[in-house]
């Protein structure tokens, strides 16, 4: 087999290569480690027993399908609130229930969100407990 | 294999059947425990309505007395952005021509003519807003209630045109700015969705009469269940007089005025 120009196209690929890796070699070492949300606020400082709604698992990986539902449970069929599985009773409400404890937004919500690159619309309304101050 | 036509028939029929009964046996085996519940002192109806008693509010109120549109609007995050191209407003006044166009006539009692009528949503029985709105975000709940749900809105505004009240603002710029102080137990709303009353329903969910009627000192907004004969919204229209706003239009409002 003959390769007619190989100089310049063995040039040219490595120089492709090269580019189209640069995001790699860029970045290489410098992964920003995954973000700890804070729990640090008043409210969950005075909590004798740190525990949220629901388990700790199942609020990091199905809080959206809660919220959800909670939405369309308090909106579209008017029942406000929650039973839990530990049979406790909550309000479903993002700015009266979850922001209670959670006053933190930025370090709280904000973190992982960013993080995740994900852009949750809930605060166009909703309104965030610093905001309001 | 070898088949015959018959059995081929019998056997479809038989998954067909099998197919109707799916959904029942899901709801039979969807868990037993319910995730919800419902506040115990939570004030529940089957037909919300509202007496406005406009000889209180004239006579026994104070000279421009507007706390129920001030209670509602703080209570609720409504902006105040100052001209009338964008207002907002869930209770507001209006005066009598424009509150019963079909009842005014040449020779009326000055007194009448020049007032102004508390107005607000009628959550009418035959809401034209829930029939035209493409998305189903406006609805009426099983307690008569007409609501909004935000999230759905897309600001199409086919709602506005449907109603004949005038009982829905549009936030065509961001209402945040214009809310003087922003009540924290309720969110505001955004720029490119519509709004109106709610019947406070986030407050007769527990246990509270909507603000404009907890308010009003002359106890001139009467809020009660049209459908119990004994309330005292159905004592009121039982012992007199009462209009309501274009009932030629069929839409059955549930808002009573005694003028």
């Amino acid at each position: 087999m003959r390769m007619y120009n190989a100089r310049g196209i063995l040039i040219g690929l490595c120089i492709f290569v090269a580019l189209i890796t640069s995001p790699f070699w860029f970045n290489m070492g410098k992964a920003t480690s995954a973000p700890v949300p804070s729990l640090d606020t008043p409210a969950i400082r005075q909590m004798q027993e740190k525990v949220c709604i629901e388990g700790k698992e199942f609020m990091r990986t199905q809080h959206m399908e809660l919220l959800r539902d909670w939405r369309n449970s308090v909106v579209r069929d008017g029942r406000r609130i929650y039973v839990a599985t530990d049979g406790k009773q909550y309000n479903m409400s993002l700015q009266n229930t979850c922001m209670e404890c959670h006053s933190n937004k930025e370090e709280f919500c904000d973190v992982c969100h960013e993080y995740a690159s994900v852009k949750p619309d809930c605060w166009t309304c909703h309104v965030d407990p610093k905001e309001a101050n | 294999m070898k088949m015959h036509r018959r059995s081929f028939l019998r056997i479809g029929g038989v998954c067909a059947l099998g197919l109707g009964f799916l959904p029942a046996v899901k709801v039979l085996a969807g868990s037993g425990q319910s995730r919800v519940a419902d506040d115990p002192n939570a004030l529940t109806g089957n037909r919300w309505a509202m007496v406005v008693d406009m000889k209180k509010c004239w006579e026994a109120g104070k000279r421009d007395c507007a706390d129920c549109i001030a209670a509602c609007h703080q209570t609720h995050n409504v902006p105040d952005i100052g001209n009338i191209k964008d207002e907002i407003k869930w209770i507001w006044q209006e005066p009598f021509d424009n509150t019963f166009p079909d009842l005014k006539h040449e020779y009326m009692a000055e007194g009448i003519k020049r007032r102004s009528f508390i107005v607000m949503c009628n959550h009418c029985d035959n809401a034209p807003c829930t029939r035209v709105c493409p998305t189903g975000a406006t609805f009426k709940r099983r307690d008569g209630i007409v609501v909004m749900d935000y999230h759905r809105c897309i600001g199409c505004r086919y709602c506005m045109a449907g109603c004949p009240y005038g009982a829905r603002s549009f936030n065509f710029r961001d209402p945040r700015p214009f809310i003087a102080e922003i009540n924290k137990k309720y969110p505001t709303r955004e720029k490119g969705v519509v709004e109106k009353c709610s019947f406070c329903e986030d407050r007769l969910a527990f246990g509270q009469l909507p603000a404009c009627v907890e308010a009003c000192e002359e106890k001139a907004l009467i809020f009660g269940d049209l459908a119990d004969p004994n309330s005292e919204v159905r004592k009121i229209l039982r012992s007199g007089y009462s209009i309501r706003r274009k009932p030629d239009l069929g839409t059955e409002p549930k808002i009573y005025y005694l003028v």
